[in-house]
């Protein structure tokens, strides 16, 4: 069968199971989209920027585990992916991006709206293509799906130029080739359970690697059958419920008590799916010192990169721990829970319950409907989300990490929306809103239930609080001195506003706000006023060692 | 951990943009590559390639490993522990007035270059070997006046049958704990 590039793309897509995809229209992808409009078997999104394109597919991806796609034009349409794809790229998630480009008469002549995008990509995908040759089209795609879904996930570009969508080309349909992880050295699992099997006081971190295994049973059981805690970092969390009496929260600068006592006192760290980021290793050379650390990942490049292991594996965490779960002695460790049962209820006394930003954060994950994900974007509210929203099962938590992409969250709520069906609780501060706000013109078109909480203090609260640690509070530039009225912005784009003053009810407005979202099955964007003074605490500084965590400001 | 050269070799798909993917790695993990030799193979389909890091182990294995993660990079390996030959081709274009062509053309004899080119004022010699002896060469033919040279780096390839294709994994030896 002939069919022309743009077609043998849709199929491509239809092929690997794409129903969804996020994009914008422009002059180099004109053929793309008409062959969407034609084949009618994917549902297109469209976003208010190609920016939430981007982030809209890596959320969609972060709760389906699916690869998440997305189309824009050449030249801007494609450099405003670029932020979005290196969100994804930090945080190891599958993405598809695809590009148009001029006709191959009109490249490398800086023609209108031609840019080098897998040049500028090189560095922010784990591989990237431009397709010359129609004949090459297919298995391009198909490659792409397959590096972006395979070991050590992450976004693939392929940018198609003009002509190549147009030319013809015999298509064959194929089924997608099935990914598996590959099986683990069987020697070493030998080694690795014994030195867990020899640990005292044992103490798991468990990073995104779980999530993006679907590993948490198998993490949950290994804990329980160790009878060891377990304290994710921030792309892990979900990945085992936070009512778990062996769970610690979440671990890292603004980490919890419990995890930074229990790590501290611990003499065998297993680290599963993270690569010891400095935000979790703030000192890499200190961090784990004197105790043994055994370090599970799928990239063997993250071994030994920033923390030296004791024993390493290289390897899925999932397939790991399906093969390390027999060789584990059962163990029932009174003392180091007893020891960890204190950690938490100090680490319980220690949060300050006052925080206006503590309590709606609370009152919003019990009011949320069960099995809404929980969407932030970065900064003070990312931290208090990460501290003190409940998040139960893995792939409901969606966070830019790596990157700290401040406006990732509007785009990848709406994702998670598509991806889940159910009604996403995006947690936002002013700062990050401002940046990609429009994409709630996006939600309002496509009718997406969400209930927007946004953290307003009028200042860039996290840069805030470290000019307030480190810059004796000469606060530069973090005062946003805004009149917007946000009830009212959001009514004039089709969605509701609310406002939570300070004198008001939460859990009553927070139930007003699902009722609205799920009911009219729009955004529903609630203004929480709380103080430009609220501090996320614990927090240990860059550099430092688990045992300096500071519990109060000290402002200088 | 202690600073030394290191000779790595790499074959990867002869692709446009291999190379600027490669030497993009390097820039942005900061890796101190001294030089950098490329080209295609007996298989048109591969390029082959000697890379000169100076760095400590620590540099070495990430760029082997981080090398091995890109999709066009078939197979990574350091030569340090191995035997091989290494050989780099030097042209220098120098001074050479009439009355100072014979002391050149005995340095040449010498160090068994050759004259490729002559000019009234000026000749062009060529040499081939490994680099510490291309700095004799030029240590000598300094004081002739350069004016302009060109090395190609360094390229290696170990002695015996042992081949870079064949290699598995060996390179990890010095780092790797867990091997028994």
């Amino acid at each position: 069968m002939k069919l022309t590039g743009a077609d043998i793309l849709i199929n491509c897509l239809v092929e690997q199971g794409v129903d969804t995809v996020f994009g914008y229209p422009g002059g180099t992808v004109l053929d793309i989209y008409d062959a969407l409009y034609r084949s009618g078997k994917i549902d297109h999104v469209l976003t208010a920027h190609e920016q939430g394109a981007a982030h809209a597919a890596d959320g969609y991806a972060r709760v389906t585990g699916k690869t998440g796609v997305c189309f824009a034009t050449s030249g801007p349409g494609a450099t405003n992916l670029v932020t979005g794809i290196a969100t994804a790229f930090m945080d190891s998630i599958p993405l598809v991006a695809i590009t148009g480009n001029v006709g191959i008469n009109f490249l490398g002549r800086d023609s209108f709206q031609e840019i080098d995008i897998t040049g500028i990509t090189i560095p922010i995908t784990k591989h990237n293509f431009i397709v010359k040759d129609v004949k090459e089209l297919a298995a391009t795609v198909r490659r792409a799906f397959k590096i972006a879904g395979s070991g050590r996930k992450g976004p693939v570009l392929v940018d198609i130029l003009k002509d190549v969508q147009t030319a013809k080309c015999e298509y064959a349909p194929a089924v997608p080739e099935k990914i598996v992880p590959a099986p683990v050295a069987p020697e070493r699992l030998f080694k690795i359970a014994e030195a867990i099997n020899a640990g005292k006081k044992p103490v798991i971190i468990a990073g995104g690697g779980v999530i993006a295994a679907d590993a948490s049973p198998l993490l949950c059981r290994l804990a329980e059958k160790l009878d060891c805690p377990v304290a994710y970092t921030l792309m892990g969390k979900g990945c085992i419920p936070e009512d778990d009496p062996l769970c610690l929260g979440m671990i890292g600068m603004h980490g919890t008590v419990a995890a930074a006592k229990a790590l501290n006192e611990a003499d065998t760290v297993i680290a599963l799916g993270t690569r010891f980021s400095d935000r979790v290793a703030l000192n890499r050379d200190k961090f784990a010192e004197k105790k043994v650390v055994i370090h599970v990942d799928i990239d063997d490049a993250e071994i030994d990169k920033n923390v030296r292991s004791t024993l390493h594996l290289m390897g899925d965490v999932g397939e790991t721990l399906k093969s390390l779960l027999p060789l584990i002695d059962g163990r029932q460790r009174k003392d180091w829970l007893v020891k960890i049962e204190a950690f938490k209820k100090e680490n319980a006394a220690k949060k300050d319950t006052s925080l206006r930003a503590y309590k709606i954060l609370k009152a919003a994950s019990e009011v949320a409907p069960a099995g809404s994900p929980l969407i932030t974007d970065v900064g003070q509210h990312q931290m208090w989300a990460a501290q003190h929203y409940a998040v139960n099962s893995p792939r409901l938590f969606c966070s830019s990490g790596g990157l700290g992409t401040m406006g990732y969250g509007m785009g990848a709520a709406i994702g998670a929306a598509f991806g889940t069906g159910k009604t996403p609780v995006l947690v936002t501060g002013d700062g990050c809103f401002g940046m990609n706000m429009n994409e709630m013109m996006t939600a309002v078109s496509r009718r997406v239930p969400m209930v927007i909480l946004l953290m307003h203090n009028g200042v860039l609260g996290m840069v805030r609080q470290w000019q307030k640690v480190f810059y004796s509070r000469r606060f530069s530039q973090t005062d946003l001195n805004r009149k917007t009225d946000y009830v009212k912005l959001a009514g004039s784009m089709g969605a509701r506003g609310m406002t939570l003053g300070e004198g008001d009810d939460i859990e009553s407005t927070l139930k007003r706000a699902f009722g609205a979202a799920i009911g009219e099955s729009l955004p529903v964007l609630v203004d929480c006023i709380i103080s430009p003074d609220e501090n996320v605490l614990p927090m240990i500084k860059p550099g430092q060692t688990y045992d300096t965590q500071i519990e109060a400001l000290e402002e200088n | 951990m202690e600073e030394k050269k290191y000779t790595i070799g790499a074959l990867a798909y002869n692709k446009s943009g291999v190379l600027t993917r490669i030497t993009g790695l390097f820039t942005r993990r900061g890796y101190n590559i001294e030089s950098i030799s490329a080209c295609t193979t007996e298989d048109p389909e591969v390029s082959r390639m000697t890379i000169i890091l100076k760095g400590d182990e620590y540099i070495l294995y990430q760029l082997i490993k981080q090398m091995e993660k890109m999709e066009d990079v078939i197979k990574v390996g350091c030569a340090n522990e191995l035997d091989c030959v290494y050989r780099e081709l030097l042209l220098v274009k120098v001074h050479a007035a009439p009355e100072m062509r014979s002391q050149i053309i005995q340095i040449n004899e010498i160090y068994k270059a050759k004259t490729v080119d002559l000019s009234p004022q000026t000749m062009i010699l060529e040499i081939t070997g490994d680099p510490d002896k291309l700095d004799a060469f030029l240590k000598v033919i300094k004081p002739y006046g350069i004016l302009e040279m060109q090395r190609t780096g360094v390229t290696a390839l170990a002695r015996g049958s042992h081949t870079l294709k064949d290699r598995d994994g060996g390179e990890y030896k010095i780092l790797d704990k867990n091997a028994d």
